[in-house]
């Protein structure tokens, strides 16, 4: 049983209008942009009715000047075959726009597994996970200010990880 | 293990003694020995039983995807055998797919090439599972399977020096093919290997699948079904000893896979004995694959025939002013692969590594992504050891078979 994507866009599109805004196949990949505000009904329905059982990752992108919206963040999700030629992967693509903290839903209800994922995005990029279960900072100390993979990162800048360990000190952990 | 808190808050007061008992809170790492690196696991105790286990990760890293936003995708090469340095060629191959499926240049890849990344492919799957085994039983108290796996992981740090000079990191194929041909003694030494392996293999499977200890110490021991296993994300032998046959190298088959004749062991009980399992026979089906490889290990180009890609052969750079040039320009500027994006996957030792780069048309990678399966792997513990003793946290730790290089990148 292979997918048709075009089926599939169709089925989103008749249960979300306008969620599946783009598609793009470059490479052999499937892209779909869709929309941000719906991206939680849209993983969940690609789980339960499409078999999308495996997030396969989770990261997103900063495109500072290059685009708008700034962010995007960008789902694999792939479906298990009978056999084994029958695997698919498609890509979901979100747009997040530039604010203060950029936001956007959660998935961790949809797949457990975009826990630590999800994570390591707010980590390196500061987006908000909101519904995210325990959205914390994950690689970087905790008290670590900048999100050092933002295009506007300083990477010259020695003084966010000097201030983080001169409080560690301060505070003396034993 | 430091430091030993109290933490009231948790307080539970018994409903028949009204003793009021509360939990322990207990550091394990991050200089442990048995947290293969630098982890940290918080672990609520109740006596010696786990209520809750928290990883803290974070000690290893080194922030490679941002440093590979700096350099050309070549120079990216070395940084990815810091990730997975037990398995550095499968790192480096996987990463070498990808740029190559970014340049749309897969097809150009000469047989000879393919055919000797997945020889080190499959090496490197062996070399990973032999530490993963042999730590995993050391951990346990089994200190011979563990020198008996060492011993046969020094052979193959033997063959990967003779191809590429180092040992454990390799950085050794290059995109568009392999920099160099392979060394003389190359087939000999891997036929050579093949033959003594299986030795090896029969020793470790004496000393460790029917013994009595080793299987009470994996056996029902951190247990996940494949629901929890899929919905985690969790890859390679962690998910297949869960009962879920899921293998890149079959799924999305890469470097010719699909022309191998092997299977993908899988077992269902979903616990520590069942990964040790699957690792183990994984690794008579990479013996399966090396030996098919071998045998039919054509002669020919090992390198593509890509002028704006690949380097010049050396003599050439130093009689021609034109390969010079090209030299040159590679080295400094690096290929322009055209803007577009693109995920390769691979099958590590450890399950399923994935590659997404993009391309803005510079010399440079604009982004790029590794998604480590060590990485997503880690987040079943919590499942796995809570309502478990502190002891198991040891077998799950090790069955897992995680690597901080990779999860801290």
């Amino acid at each position: 049983m292979s997918l048709d994507i075009d089926s599939l866009i169709s089925a989103l599109n008749e249960e979300f209008p306008g969620s599946v805004t783009e598609k793009l196949k470059w490479r052999g990949e499937t892209t779909l942009v869709v929309d941000k505000d719906r991206i939680r009904a849209i993983c969940a329905r690609l789980r339960e009715s499409h078999g999308f059982a495996f997030l396969a990752d989770l990261t997103a992108v900063d495109y500072l000047t290059v685009r708008s919206p700034r962010y995007e963040v960008v789902y694999h999700v792939h479906r298990f075959g009978e056999e084994y030629d029958e695997n698919v992967r498609i890509r979901l693509k979100a747009g997040v726009e530039d604010a203060d903290s950029p936001e956007i839903d959660s998935v961790v209800p949809v797949w457990s597994g975009a826990d630590w994922l999800e994570r390591e995005v707010y980590d390196m990029f500061g987006i908000v996970f909101s519904g995210h279960p325990d959205l914390r900072r994950i690689l970087m100390p905790e008290d670590y200010e900048p999100f050092p993979l933002r295009k506007d990162f300083d990477v010259r800048d020695r003084e966010a990880s000097k201030r983080s360990f001169q409080r560690a000190l301060e505070e003396g952990d034993d | 293990m430091e430091r030993v808190e109290f933490v009231t808050e948790d307080s539970v007061v018994d409903p028949i003694t009204g003793l009021k008992s509360e939990t322990m809170m207990l550091n394990m790492g991050p200089q442990h020995p048995a947290t293969h690196g630098v982890l940290r696991v918080v672990l609520h105790l109740d006596g010696e039983v786990i209520v809750k286990a928290v990883p803290h990760i974070g000690y290893l890293h080194r922030g490679i995807e941002k440093l590979c936003e700096h350099i050309t995708y070549q120079q990216c090469l070395p940084y990815t055998d810091r990730m997975d340095y037990l398995a550095s060629i499968c790192n480096n191959i996987g990463f070498v797919l990808a740029v190559e499926k970014l340049l749309g240049v897969q097809d150009a890849i000469p047989e000879r090439a393919k055919t000797a990344e997945v020889i080190l492919f499959e090496l490197g799957r062996i070399e990973s599972h032999l530490v993963g085994i042999g730590t995993n039983a050391l951990d346990l108290g089994a200190m011979s399977a563990f020198l008996y796996c060492f011993k046969e992981r020094e052979r193959i740090y033997e063959i990967l020096e003779t191809v590429c000079g180092a040992r454990l990191t390799t950085s050794y194929p290059r995109v568009g093919g392999l920099p160099l041909d392979l060394p003389d003694d190359f087939e000999e030494k891997v036929r050579n290997f093949l033959k003594v392996f299986p030795k090896t293999l029969y020793e470790v499977d004496k000393l460790l699948t029917r013994n009595r200890i080793w299987i009470d110490r994996t056996k029902d021991v951190a247990y996940i079904n494949a629901e929890d296993a899929i919905d985690l994300g969790l890859t390679g032998p962690t998910l297949r000893g869960s009962g879920v046959p899921y293998d890149v190298r079959k799924a999305t088959p890469y470097l010719g896979y699909e022309n191998y004749d092997f299977e993908i062991p899988v077992a269902t009980e979903g616990d520590a004995y069942a990964r040790y399992l699957c690792r183990f026979e994984e690794m008579n089906q990479s013996l399966r694959i090396i030996r098919q490889a071998i045998d039919n290990l054509p002669d020919g180009p090992y390198a593509a025939d890509l002028p704006d890609v690949v380097l010049p052969e050396k003599k050439l750079t130093y009689t021609k002013m034109e390969s010079l040039i090209r030299h040159f320009v590679l080295v400094y500027e690096g290929f322009k692969p055209e803007p577009g994006e693109v995920q390769h996957a691979v099958e590590n030792p450890k399950g399923e590594l994935s590659y997404y780069l993009i391309s803005d048309g510079s010399g440079k990678p604009y982004r790029m992504r590794v998604r480590g399966p060590s990485f997503v792997n880690m987040q079943a513990l919590s499942k796995m050891v809570e309502g478990s003793l502190i002891a198991d946290v040891i077998a799950a730790i090790g069955s897992l078979d995680i690597v901080l290089g990779e999860i801290d990148r």
